[in-house]
């Protein structure tokens, strides 16, 4: 219903359009088009928080409208095409799904800027802008190595796209350093959103002997039922503390606001350009929340590989890495390009699963 | 492992049978309500914010039970007594439903749950395995048990029962015999959100004990769907909502199966399984074309209209 009302709101927006130009023309529309509610407690609302950021240290010059729980696929298009109809002088569009859509707007819109997370698809006012999630993963497969007595972790996946399998294998990599015969199971939940079913490849993880849980999907499900076990988890996206005070380890932050706030104001400036963007930890789009529940020790060496990082003394991709077949992937000392982690369709060895094609 | 296997096919389970259940009736008095997802997403934060203002999640129940029941007696105004159509209306209170909602809930995110602890039956629950299984549940497993026995006599033992299929079957001549068609209606209406509610607390005080805005996540048209698949007949309900809930969880476990035998299976093959198995199942049901006629309301969705 809220959609509904944004929806409208747009719509009449767009029709009073040329009537109240010169009103518009003081506020610039920056608009969001986001896949889950903005309270999901998880990645879409690290981008609103982002959004509220953005709206708070540009308050006099910009507006920022959004639309939530947008599905992927033929709804997305019309939706940012409907944002794009309104007025908006910049969109973010929040989900890799978008992509296509995103891509097809963009072209129809030449005169719009459009700004894709996390997508490898880009154009003249189209630009992509994504935060490099594997190093939060590595220093994460750290911790779960230490962690887990069995040295077995699982997993909760979402879809089998490039982002998501950097992730696991960065993780299993994290894992390795310290344990080299660290396992890794995984369970393709196949939805971003449903904390019902997310809760139930939590449990059906531990029920198959997991004691430690990672997830990459978007509710605080996951850290609930991992919690009610007994047993550790990270969160994702958002710090997930409160839905497990005793059980999360740490989680990645997504903390986009920065990042909005500097693309916005080139917008303003006139100063804007496509570019593809993928920043790290030592720029802030991501962060690692408090290292909590595990003993000092761990907590040393967790904080020891995020300065690494930052530093760029560590590239969790560093060879020699095999792929999961144990066929030679890098050699000792070599690093990936950029387009060859977004674009991984492979895993690592160490996984223990088949890469759903 | 298999125990706990099964107390997870449980949780996911139980709010699609209650939810069905609920729809059933008042699809047996002849009203086709499309609201099911709203309506129990009313109940999920209805009762989530209950169970937090109170502490008590059997208040959260309570509240659940209301506050889908309230939110279907909007349908039954609009489809009973202003007589809109019926399909449109039910659309509509769903998407009103997931953003009325979202709205309540705004001021729960993100606040740890109160959780419905299960209530472990003396003596029985210390039968070895089933005990455990069946009978250390919480409340609304056992009222879901009870609604489905409850509902199978209540439409094909009781007089009020009969009646009321009678109004489904065909609402004109139930009025000829001075049956109150609108009334009973009413009522069926009533229950139906009261279930749909029900299996809304299910969601935020059992299987997730949280309020994410949208957290049925479709669950509702699910439940609408098992009532064709259950031929609007309440065993039927029960068994159609496990065989989902169980096809649901064990792709999961199939998963980590095969990966641990080594075996490529496509995820998105296994994830469509409970859909492949439950239109294998529509199939084999409809096959008996007389069976099927039987069961179904004939007024199912017909405007009534009482001549004064």
């Amino acid at each position: 219903m809220k959609k509904l009302i944004i929806a409208l709101a747009a719509t009449t927006a767009m029709l009073g359009g040329f009537a109240g130009s010169a009103s518009a023309q003081e506020k610039k529309k920056i608009c969001f088009i986001y896949v889950g509610s903005k309270t999901d407690g998880g990645w879409t609302q690290a981008h609103d928080i982002g959004r509220q950021a953005l709206q708070k240290a540009l308050d006099d010059k910009i507006e920022t409208p959004f639309l939530e729980s947008v599905p992927e696929g033929p709804d997305a298009e019309r939706a940012i095409e409907r944002m794009a109809r309104s007025g908006c002088a910049l969109i973010y569009t929040t989900s890799f799904g978008f992509m296509d859509a995103t891509v097809k707007v963009a072209a129809k819109f030449p005169d719009v800027k459009f700004e894709h997370a996390t997508g490898f698809k880009a154009a003249e006012n189209l630009a992509t802008y994504n935060a490099r999630f594997y190093e939060g993963r590595y220093i994460q497969g750290q911790i779960a190595a230490k962690m887990s007595k069995k040295g077995l972790a699982g997993y909760i996946a979402s879809f089998p796209i490039p982002e998501v399998v950097m992730g696991i294998n960065a993780f299993e990599l994290g894992a390795k350093s310290v344990n080299p015969e660290f396992k890794l199971k995984v369970v393709w939940a196949n939805t971003w959103f449903d904390p019902g079913k997310e809760a139930d490849a939590a449990k059906a993880l531990i029920d198959q002997g997991v004691d430690i849980l990672t997830q990459h999907t978007d509710t605080t499900a996951p850290m609930q039922v991992a919690a009610e076990r007994g047993i550790p988890a990270f969160g994702q996206a958002s710090d997930m503390i409160a839905a497990g005070p005793k059980t999360q380890l740490t989680a990645i932050v997504d903390t986009w606001g920065a990042y909005y706030i500097k693309r916005t104001q080139a917008v303003l400036d006139g100063s804007w350009k496509s570019e593809q963007i993928w920043d790290g930890l030592k720029d802030g789009i991501l962060t690692m929340a408090p290292y909590t529940n595990m003993p000092d020790d761990v907590k040393a060496m967790a904080e020891e590989t995020e300065a690494k990082i930052k530093s760029g003394e560590l590239h969790p991709f560093t060879g020699p890495i095999n792929k999961q077949d144990g066929s030679a992937w890098l050699a000792a000392g070599e690093k990936p390009e950029d387009k060859v982690l977004l674009g991984m369709n492979f895993y690592v060895e160490g996984v223990d699963d088949k890469l759903p094609k | 492992m298999f125990e706990a296997i099964l107390l997870t096919v449980i949780t996911a389970s139980t709010p699609l049978v209650i939810a069905a259940l609920g729809e059933l009736v008042s699809e047996r008095s002849g009203v086709l309500n499309l609201g099911v997802e709203g309506m129990m997403i009313m109940g999920a934060v209805a009762a989530f914010a209950t169970a937090q203002l109170t502490g008590s999640p059997y208040l959260g129940i309570l509240g659940g039970i209301i506050g889908g029941g309230l939110f279907s007696l909007l349908f039954g105004f609009l489809t009973l007594t202003l007589v809109a159509n019926q399909v449109a209306t039910g659309l509509a209170l769903t998407i009103l439903g997931l953003g009325l909602s979202g709205q309540i809930g705004e001021a729960f995110v993100g606040m740890p749950g109160v959780r419905l602890q299960p209530i472990v039956i003396p003596l029985l629950s210390d039968i070895p395995f089933f005990g455990r299984v069946l009978f250390s549940q919480d409340l609304i497993f056992y009222m879901s048990v009870a609604l489905v026995f409850g509902i199978s006599w209540f439409l094909f033992k009781s007089r009020t029962g009969l009646k009321m299929r009678a109004i489904g079957d065909n609402h004109g001549s139930a009025h000829a015999l001075g049956i109150n068609v609108v009334r009973t209606r009413y009522l069926a209406v009533l229950f139906g959100g009261a279930c749909a509610g029900l299996a809304g607390a299910q969601l935020s005080l059992v299987y997730t004990p949280q309020w994410v805005e949208n957290m049925s996540a479709g669950r509702g048209w699910i439940a609408l769907a098992l009532v064709v698949f259950a031929s609007w007949r309440p065993l039927r309900v029960l068994a159609g909502g496990y065989l989902f809930g169980a096809v649901g969880i064990g792709q999961l476990h199939a998963q980590l199966l095969a990966q641990s035998g080594g075996i490529a299976i496509p995820s998105q093959l296994l994830s469509a399984l409970p859909y492949v198995a439950t239109i294998v199942v529509l199939i084999i049901i409809s096959h008996n074309r007389r069976t099927t006629l039987i069961n179904t309301p004939a007024s199912l969705g017909k405007p009534f209209v009482p001549d004064r």
